[in-house]
């Protein structure tokens, strides 16, 4: 799978690839957007920055997928998930783990990819008790 | 008034199913089909909407059919294409751009096998970037997890959904046309006995991947009066777009059709409660829930319960998806036009042994996308 890496997004990618999840952050009103946009979804301004994700977050719902675009790269069944982080925003990716349900708490960690690159995955977290 | 009403004054279907065709042989079937249901000639079209053949879909159908259309549309979104056409069609013969709108569309994907799990490969667009990399479907994916959500915030079960299909499934034996037309009935176990695509949705959860085409003409609605056959009255139109990257869908389990549904009911200054059929978009059986909800048939979360019961089969009180639908009739990638098709004939009296006993509105609603763009067509009789 070839990896593609926008001009607004190169400084999350390269975050990316040191194991750093970043979040589009809002200088002007503070608002917090993924993906990394040209503006702020909230204000409309231009002047934009990035936050360190605490990698926290919960599933906001999922699929164990049994059909693959690509057997080799995604072996069924496998997961994809959509997560909320702690920070807001969510983001498409696959979960791991236990207990994988809709609002299961879940921790951010990183999948090898081609390149050098790393991609933000989940794991879920034991549950309480 | 009526001066600046518009009718539906031809339908029409191509072959369909897996026919060895060209998109442009489907595309001209269901044209001519259209236009003969009218008692139009091509010549008489000077508007022409078409998505799907090319990225110039209507020039390319305009080049392809001899035709300089004083108005085009190509508007590509998906199975909700048709229904923003009728809207826009709408709009175009009202100003006096054109007279005569010729909504046409055609898919080999089945004979061409044209279809891809993974979806288009776009590598400039978000969800290529941030989401293809995880091996998402496009659009089964998102689906599934709307359905996933549904099941967790409203204890929607599979069965609820099974009985969507199987309501399909028994609406198309009563169709000629449609693909599984002498198939047989399916029960809601034979849903869920069939194989997990992805989680919670089965095999027959999802709808059919055919070819086929449809196509509608439009026009002013006392020009349609002339014609031969009934005028179908354009009562109501409206649209909206949410999202087209996954993780960007603001509500899994509130879709835009809520404000497509609502714009097109207060143009036509009727209620959920005064329709009598309804055509809605069933690329899942899960987008039907979502849908009926939307438009407020039901209240959120209730569309599960509000399908059981056999509701929505042939007899029910709430006669839905009456060609068969997308599931068991003809799904041709972009199945929004044939909805039309369909809510024309129930309203002229034309469908049939699955007739819907005298129907006075019947809406049509158009998904396309992953729940990304909505379109709500409200169809009525002429009185
Ligand atoms: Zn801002």
């Amino acid at each position: 799978m070839t990896l593609v890496t926008s001009p607004e997004a190169r400084e999350w990618w390269e975050a990316a690839k040191n194991r750093r999840l970043l979040v589009q952050s809002c200088r002007t009103c503070g608002h917090r957007q993924h993906y990394p946009r040209a503006l702020c979804l909230r204000c409309g301004g231009v002047d934009l920055g990035w936050v360190e994700a605490s990698g926290g977050g919960t599933i906001y719902s999922f699929t164990h997928s049994h059909r693959s675009p690509d057997p080799a790269a995604f072996e069924p069944p496998y997961t994809i998930a959509i997560v909320t982080l702690d920070e807001g925003p969510r983001l498409l990716t696959t979960v791991t783990g236990p207990g994988i349900r809709c609002d299961a708490r879940v921790r951010l960690e990183w999948r090898a990819a081609e390149g050098g690159q790393n991609l933000p995955i989940f794991a879920t977290e034991p549950e309480e008790g | 008034m009526t001066g600046r009403e518009v009718a539906v004054v031809g339908v029409g279907e191509s072959e369909l199913g897996v026919t060895g065709c060209s998109i442009y042989q489907l595309q001209t079937q269901a044209a001519r089909a259209a236009l003969e249901d009218a008692g139009l000639r091509m010549s008489d079209v000077d508007g022409l909407a078409t998505a799907g053949v090319e990225r110039f879909s209507a020039t390319a159908m305009a080049e392809y059919w001899g035709m300089r259309p004083a108005w085009v549309s190509s508007t590509m979104e998906g199975g909700s294409s048709f229904e923003l056409m009728v809207g826009a069609g709408v709009d175009a013969i009202r100003s006096g751009r054109c007279r005569v709108v010729l909504i046409s569309y055609g898919s080999n994907q089945r004979s061409a096998a044209s279809r891809r799990l993974r979806g288009m490969v776009q590598p400039h667009t978000p969800a290529d970037q941030y989401e293809a990399p995880y091996g998402v479907l496009s659009p089964l994916s998102l689906y599934a997890m709307a359905a996933q959500r549904h099941f967790h915030e409203y204890g929607t079960t599979g069965e609820q959904l099974a009985e969507v299909a199987a309501a399909a499934r028994e609406w198309a034996l009563l169709n000629p046309k449609a693909y599984r037309y002498g198939a047989g009935p399916i029960t809601v176990d034979d849903v869920l006995s069939s194989p997990m695509i992805s989680s919670p949705l089965h095999l027959l959860d999802c709808c059919l991947v055919v070819d086929g085409g449809g196509a509608v003409v439009l026009t002013s609605l006392d020009r349609a009066r002339d014609l031969p056959k009934p005028p179908v009255r354009v009562l109501g139109c409206g649209q909206s777009v949410t999202h087209i990257t996954m993780a960007q869908a603001p509500d899994l389990t509130r879709t835009g059709a809520v404000e497509s549904g609502a714009a097109a009911f207060a143009e036509a200054g009727i209620g959920p409660e005064d329709v009598d059929a309804a055509e809605i978009y069933d690329s899942f059986t899960i987008t039907v829930l979502l849908t009926l909800e939307a438009l407020g048939f039901c209240g959120r979360g209730e569309g599960g319960p509000f399908v059981e019961g056999g509701r929505t089969r042939p007899g029910g009180a709430f006669p839905m998806n009456t060609n068969g639908g997308g599931l068991s009739y003809c799904h041709p990638g972009m199945y929004g036009v044939l909805l039309l098709v369909e809510a024309v004939r129930q309203l002229r009296g034309e469908a049939g042994d699955r007739q819907v006993p005298d129907p006075e509105i019947v809406l049509a609603h158009g998904t396309g996308g992953v729940l990304s763009s909505h379109g709500t067509v409200i169809l009525g009789v002429d009185r």
